[in-house]
């Protein structure tokens, strides 16, 4: 299998520390020896590749920004973006699953569990050996996450659920639940909090979402939560109002920015090489001013990307990253990758439509990333919102 | 079980290579340098064979200068405990880079030499038996498996058209090619161990080079390819062209 080069044209490489760098190398390795043979297939045969979860774990790609005290590898944000882009560059469905399970089900427990929670619950799945997701949207709520109403009851030691979840990956494969319930009356979103559902309790079901067309590789269900009793310490106590789901989106997002130039990147180098292999009427189609223009549109948006990425790590690593900023980034970078995904799809004709090469694969699964994790819209209206003062969205 | 292994770093095999203005060596700039591919055989065996005994360090030594310390933190990220930078030049002269190896580890703790079987950059294939042969041990090079036990050493090496086993007795040198096992990825936890291990610097000066690198020419330009159509379909104009262009049925 030959290995990916990289997309390099700023040397953007001489940005970054040699462990960085070493980090991305490995991961890339991984990605080329081990994600790229099987994905093609996994992602007709609608299958989340779960067979690669053992790698990935010992690799020490689940929480790998997290203290090393967990069992986790406690890189830089810098590093742990360069993870996200190289796993996005295979597939989204699987740099989605590390996401979900380092930024939305990780991150919780060490942002706002107690220290019994996380040391019960972080190692096991830095190891991989519990699986975990998360929570937040419902049939009805989806932008609007704040008139959830999923409900969790106090019964003496116990808190009741009840309520549906929908969208949520890795639902059916997880044995452990972030889930996001009311306490209060409905609509205050201050009394939103957080729960470790474990998957196995009664009342608790999973059903896989049918007829997706869109991040095959992934599972993505419909969570029930039929009088869910789990124990007062299931709480998360650090976790009060709706600010908390948020700021796990906030950690997501921002492995979603460095990801969705990895996706970028595969469609760019599958293009490149595609057309200066592709003859026709005697000539590479490289050689057409339409498809040089074309190659070149592309690279321009994914150089800009790669700088963009590279800032918002820095200034995440130094503690001074807003929280608008990420929304830019996400916004910018997987619209840009949805863009470069359909040109690269266009410019390879008819195997543009084939899964045996990737553009049309990140093309479909991009316009997930798109809508999750707060869409496109919803990320210009938070941003409008910080530069106007002035709320556009309720 | 102590191991020593020597490692080089080389240019990666998917860089395009430049060759300098002086044409006798190739422009660094842009070049991505990797450890070379054949010497993560080396280190995979060496910390089979430490973990399997149980006990024991593993070394990895490499003559070179500063930069050369990336590569030897690379495999002290895949799990190598010491490393030894012997800070000088490198030569094209195979028994020269030898010569500085053979002094740096005669002083040295060890059960068993490992290399690469050859560095993917100069193809010479020298240095491994240069070492044996100047430390005054057994050798056995282009091994596919090994098997210790005690101080007996079974090497299976690959021969013209075959293979052939070669055993002798604890310490000797080994080189190791491709199949022998499959190199561990460097973990991520490893990445940032390696900073932590120990990496000993001895200046050792430039090796001697008495053979002298005159001329260094790039390949043939390879004409690009073309794709004549996916599967069954495209058999037909594939033979045609085979018949018709290049004359080879
Ligand atoms: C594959 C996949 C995986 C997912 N995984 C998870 C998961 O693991 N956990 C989880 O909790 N959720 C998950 N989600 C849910 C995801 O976060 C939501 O789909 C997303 O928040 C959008 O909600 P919605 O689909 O209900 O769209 P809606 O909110 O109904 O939006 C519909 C349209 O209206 C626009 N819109 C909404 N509000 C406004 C407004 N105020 N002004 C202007 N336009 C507006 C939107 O931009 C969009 O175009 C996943 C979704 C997908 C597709």
């Amino acid at each position: 299998m030959a290995s990916f080069a990289g997309v390099d044209f700023f040397k953007t490489d001489d940005l970054l520390s040699e462990e960085e760098r070493a980090v991305r190398d490995t991961v890339r390795a991984w990605v080329d020896d081990k994600l790229v043979p099987v994905i093609g297939e996994a992602y007709t045969q609608r299958r989340f590749p779960k067979e690669l979860v053992p790698q990935m774990a010992e690799l020490g790609m689940f929480g790998a920004n997290m203290p090393e005290k967990y069992g986790c590898a406690e890189l830089n944000n810098v590093a742990y973006g360069l993870i996200m882009q190289e796993l996005e560059r295979g597939d989204s469905g699987v740099r989605s699953f590390a996401s979900v399970q380092s930024a939305l089900v990780m991150y919780p427990i060490l942002a706002f569990g107690s220290e019994e929670q996380r040391t019960h619950w972080l190692p096991k799945l830095a190891a991989g050996e519990v699986i975990g997701c998360f929570g937040l949207t419902e049939p009805d709520f989806g932008s609007d996450p704040g008139g959830m109403i999923t409900r969790a009851v106090k019964d003496g030691d116990w808190w009741v659920i009840n309520g549906t979840k929908m969208w949520i990956t890795n639902g059916s494969t997880a044995g452990v639940a972030i889930i996001w319930a009311q306490t209060g009356e409905l609509n205050d979103s201050k009394t939103i909090s957080g729960f470790i559902v474990e998957t196995e309790r009664d009342g608790f079901s999973a059903k896989d979402q049918q007829g997706k067309l869109s991040l095959l590789a992934s599972d993505t269900s419909e969570l029930s939560l039929q009088d869910v009793r789990v124990p007062a310490e299931n709480q998360l106590p650090d976790a009060m109002g709706l600010k908390h789901p948020l700021m796990c989106l906030n950690q997501a997002r921002y492995g979603i920015a460095w990801g969705a130039v990895g996706a970028a990147m595969a469609c760019y180098d599958e293009a490149l090489s595609y057309a200066k292999n592709r003859v026709q009427f005697q000539r590479p189609i490289a050689g057409y001013q339409i498809q040089q223009v074309r190659l070149v549109e592309m690279l321009t948006e994914i150089t800009k990307a790669q700088l963009l990425c590279l800032q918002l790590g820095r200034l995440k690593d130094k503690g001074a990253l807003h929280h608008t900023q990420v929304s830019l980034a996400k916004r910018n970078n997987v619209n840009m990758a949805t863009e470069v995904a359909r040109e690269a799809r266009r410019l390879l004709g008819a195997n543009g439509i084939l899964a045996e090469y990737q553009s049309m694969r990140h093309m479909a699964n991009l316009e997930s990333v798109y809508t999750y994790e707060g869409t496109h819209d919803i990320h210009g209206l938070i941003i409008g919102e910080e530069i106007t003062g002035l709320s556009a969205i309720t | 079980m102590n191991i020593i292994v020597c490692v080089k770093r080389v240019p990666d095999s998917e860089t395009r290579i430049k060759i300098s203005e002086d044409g006798v060596s190739i422009d660094p700039a842009g070049v991505k340098f990797v450890l070379n591919p054949y010497d993560e055989f080396a280190i995979e065996e060496a910390l089979v064979l430490k973990e399997r005994a149980g006990a024991g360090t593993v070394a990895v030594m490499t003559l070179g200068g500063e930069e050369a310390k990336e590569t030897l933190r690379t495999a002290l990220a895949m799990g190598a405990d010491t490393a030894v930078l012997l800070k000088g030049a490198p030569s094209p002269d195979g028994l020269g880079t030898a010569e500085k190896l053979a002094d740096a580890i005669s002083g040295r703790e060890y059960d068993l030499i490992l290399f690469g079987k050859q560095g993917i950059d100069d193809d010479n294939l020298q240095v491994p038996a240069m070492v044996a042969e100047l430390l005054g041990l057994p050798c056995a090079t282009v091994v596919v498996d090994l098997q210790i036990d005690g101080e007996r050493v079974r090497a299976k090496r690959e021969v013209e058209g075959g293979h052939e086993v070669a055993e002798f007795d604890l310490p000797g040198v080994i080189s190791a090619q491709k199949g022998l096992n499959e190199p561990r990825y460097a973990s991520l936890k490893g990445i940032m161990m390696a900073k932590k291990k120990p990496l000993e610097e001895v200046e050792v000066g430039d090796a001697a080079a008495r053979v002298e690198i005159k001329e260094l020419m790039p390949p043939a330009e390879r004409a690009v390819g073309e794709i004549l159509g996916e599967g069954p379909a495209a058999v037909p104009e594939l033979v045609r062209r085979l018949r018709e262009e290049a004359k080879a049925l």
